[in-house]
């Protein structure tokens, strides 16, 4: 197996021209030719070359969370995606919940979940299971259960994207795969505007596993008609709260 | 039923021998459906005659011109919706080519740094030189789990292996969970799209392939494209439930922190991710991308120009092995194949810049009437016109040659619209490298040596030199004109019929210029 690895390394440094025993330049990108104009497209002509040298003309991180044009934007894409939205204050979340909850007989929540958040559920018979690392539920009490509650670490607005990254309060990415409702509760503080902030903010902990949402499940595979609902969570309802 | 278990194209028959998976039918009566194409492959990356011989075929399905015409045509439309709305979209394909060029040069650096990263959170890491070695590394992961099953995330690279006949060979099935994979698996089909594989399939061929093909499938099964979906998920949730080996490619790893993504749609590649303790991803080489900070890039460009939509339903992300999530063992395969012989070549490189969207595929009006099968490989279209060649190495002293070779026949099967360069999320000049790899198989190992274009040139020298000969030249073609009755040449005797193999000659003029010169009182 160590003969593989020796010959693939090998090979690929010989394509390269650099022969066998070269020693691997010590850091730093390659700055290749780009053909394009980036600096046509760079915005406020900033730089258009990042510091490793790749050009980055294109719009990056803003630093920026939470505006309002940004949250009715993240609502604009998830209704285009035929995700179902509420929005509400905090007051009102617990409430709103138990609405969204409506009509399942147990809803699947992480053991890092706000408990808060649950107050109504008894009310509306909704039996809580809670998915403790200590104590997982099985595959089986998973597929069974109707729905599942998290928070999430991240909202993308332009492409309507919810980030979970399995902190407690999103529990194992099992836990919103099996059932068949995943209620999902965004934070205005937590919206972005795009793909480069969310990435940063991930960026943080890279080693933790991702799951990025869009939508409900969906296929085009038959005759490119788009049907939602495959494998994973036919309904997908998100609650903001601000 | 066939002693060949469902669901398992049994590529790897010997040629004339029949037998790759049953013909399936739903045995009462109604028509059957055929594999597609019918002759078995024995290689994924070269099978069936050359390019034009297998357009001849494809060209002359009707109902597969329009499914084709119809699909391309869709994702198209949304794709340019999409990539439209974003201000900045040509400086994000400015950046993802960038990003690519840099990987190449620096391959064996970040190749390394990979390994290491993924080895440090706990993953395990093995290198293949080519398909075999693949294949036995997955091949032996599943036998040490002791496993009859495995499932799979639809992916060009176990494809490109032929990784599901190579299980099965070991006595292991390998279950397709994306929809349209496993409709190809299913019917015994190879695929005909990088994105959508079953374009060539029709929904009352899928309906009736169902039937035949699951054993689960309702009694009353219609060709609902929703009623189909609905028995697939069915079907196949049981199967992930008992899962103990997954198996999938990936869409990019990254080297400076070890995570691994896969961006899908339907929720079958989170079910293979996640559910089962073993999971074993192979992965070309020319995937890795150097820092977590690139996905800004390629999670914009990839979606938008693969399915036309601002971003995929689902992509998953991991990182080596997380304590109590997901899978508790995960391999990672790094696969050479032919990719090193293609990144030897300095145009010919580009093709592995490919982060297989099939924008490419979509708006090329050669693959829009010939269908992905005549291309005889896993990678169809522009794209696959340029690698298949060069990952089995054509233009190499040895190595496939001539416009009968069906791989070498590739590079030509393009008109050099450049659409496919337009559409590239990566800028990949395909152009310039068909132009580059029809002169490699040409000239293998770069020789001179003499075609009947260069014999058929001298020709026309000779006649074109002098003015007498070219007066008996063009006498010649108006008695030849006379002889065709004005209409276009469709078959013409050798050496002419070079040309019209492929394409039509035109229709000669029944009088030259210097008749017609003459005759208006011109003077020659």
């Amino acid at each position: 197996m160590s003969d593989a690895r020796q010959d693939v390394l090998a090979a690929v440094r010989r394509a390269l021209g650099r022969g066998d025993g070269a020693t691997p330049p010590s850091s730093g990108r390659a700055v290749p030719q780009v053909t394009g104009d980036t600096a046509r497209h760079a915005p406020d002509g900033g730089p258009t070359r990042g510091p490793d040298g790749t050009p980055r003309g294109y719009r990056g991180p803003t630093g920026s969370a939470g505006q309002a044009a940004d949250v009715d934007l993240l609502v604009d894409r998830l209704l285009d995606y035929r995700a179902s939205v509420r929005r509400c204050s905090p007051d009102e979340l617990p409430a709103v919940l138990a609405q969204e909850l409506e009509g399942v007989p147990g809803v699947v929540v992480p053991a890092g979940l706000d408990r808060a958040w649950l107050a109504d559920l008894d009310a509306a018979g909704v039996e809580v299971l809670v998915d403790d690392p200590a104590h997982p539920l099985s595959h089986a009490a998973l597929d069974a259960v109707g729905a599942a509650l998290t928070a999430c670490r991240v909202a993308v607005a332009e492409t309507g994207t919810i980030v979970l990254d399995g902190a407690p309060d999103q529990g194992r990415r099992v836990v919103t795969l099996l059932p068949d409702r995943h209620v999902c509760v965004v934070a205005h503080g937590q919206v972005v505007p795009g793909v480069p902030d969310a990435v940063a903010l991930l960026g943080e902990h890279p080693e933790r596993p991702l799951t990025w949402v869009s939508g409900p499940s969906a296929t085009s595979d038959i005759e490119l008609v788009r049907v939602e609902g495959v494998h994973g969570p036919r309904d997908l309802r998100v609650v903001l709260v601000g | 039923m066939s002693a060949v278990p469902l669901g398992m194209p049994g590529r790897r028959v010997p040629d004339g021998q029949v037998g790759r998976g049953p013909t399936v039918g739903r045995g009462r009566g109604d028509a059957a459906v055929h594999p597609l194409p019918a002759t078995p492959p024995s290689d994924p990356l070269r099978w069936g005659p050359s390019f034009p011989e297998a357009a001849h075929e494809t060209l002359a399905d009707p109902q597969l011109r329009a499914n084709l015409r119809r699909a391309t045509r869709t994702i198209r439309d949304k794709r340019l919706a999409v990539t439209g709305e974003l201000p900045d979209w040509e400086a994000l394909r400015d950046a993802g080519a960038a990003v690519k060029a840099d990987v190449m040069e620096r391959l064996p650096e970040l190749l390394v740094e990979l390994e290491a990263s993924v080895v440090a959170r706990g993953g395990t890491v093995h290198w293949a030189r080519d398909a075999a070695e693949a294949n036995a590394i997955v091949v032996g992961i599943a036998q040490g789990h002791g496993v009859r099953e495995v499932v799979k995330v639809k992916s060009m690279a176990t494809q490109e292996i032929g990784l599901n006949e190579a299980l099965a060979d070991a006595g292991i099935e390998a279950v397709e969970t994306d929809l349209a994979e496993r409709i190809v698996q299913l019917a015994g089909d190879m695929p005909s799209h990088i994105l959508v594989p079953a374009i060539h399939r029709n929904r009352a061929q899928i309906r009736d392939i169902f039937a035949a093909g699951m054993d689960d499938a309702p009694p009353d099964l219609t060709d609902d494209p929703h009623d189909l979906a609905m028995a697939a998920r069915a079907h196949l949730r049981a199967r992930f439930l008992r899962a103990e080996v997954a198996v999938s490619g990936a869409n990019l790893a990254i080297a400076d922190t070890g995570t691994v993504a896969v961006v899908e749609s339907e929720g079958n590649g989170r079910m293979c991710l996640t559910l089962p303790r073993v999971l074993v991803t192979v992965m070309g080489i020319e995937k890795v991308l150097p820092t977590f900070r690139d996905l800004e890039v390629f999670l914009q460009l990839l979606p938008r120009s693969s399915t036309g939509e601002r971003m995929n339903p689902y992509t998953s992300m991991w990182t080596g092995v997380t304590p109590g999530d997901g899978p508790q063992e995960f391999h990672l395969v790094l696969l050479d194949n032919g990719r090193t012989r293609a990144l030897a070549d300095d145009v010919g490189r580009q093709a592995l810049h490919c982060i297989r969207c099939s924008a490419c595929l979509n708006v090329c009006p050669v693959y829009e009437r010939a269908g992905g099968h005549a291309y005889g490989s896993v990678y169809p279209g522009p794209i696959g016109a340029i690698l298949t060649p060069q990952l089995l190495g054509v233009g190499d002293t040895g190595g496939p040659s001539g416009s009968h070779d069906p791989t070498a026949s590739l590079p030509f099967a393009s008109t050099l619209c450049g659409a496919c360069y337009d559409a590239c999320p990566v800028k990949i000049d395909i152009p310039s490298a068909l132009v580059h790899l029809r002169e490699r198989a040409t000239h293998p190992g770069g020789a001179a040596t003499p075609t009947p274009t260069t014999a058929a040139m001298r020709v026309a020298a000779v006649a074109l030199g002098g003015g007498t000969r070219f007066r008996w030249a063009a006498r010649g073609v108006s008695v030849a004109a006379r002889l065709t009755g004005g209409r276009r040449l469709r078959r013409l005797p050798w050496p002419g019929s070079l040309w019209t193999a492929a394409r039509d000659a035109p229709a000669l003029p029944p009088r030259s210029f210097r008749d017609l010169w003459r005759r208006r009182g011109g003077r020659a």
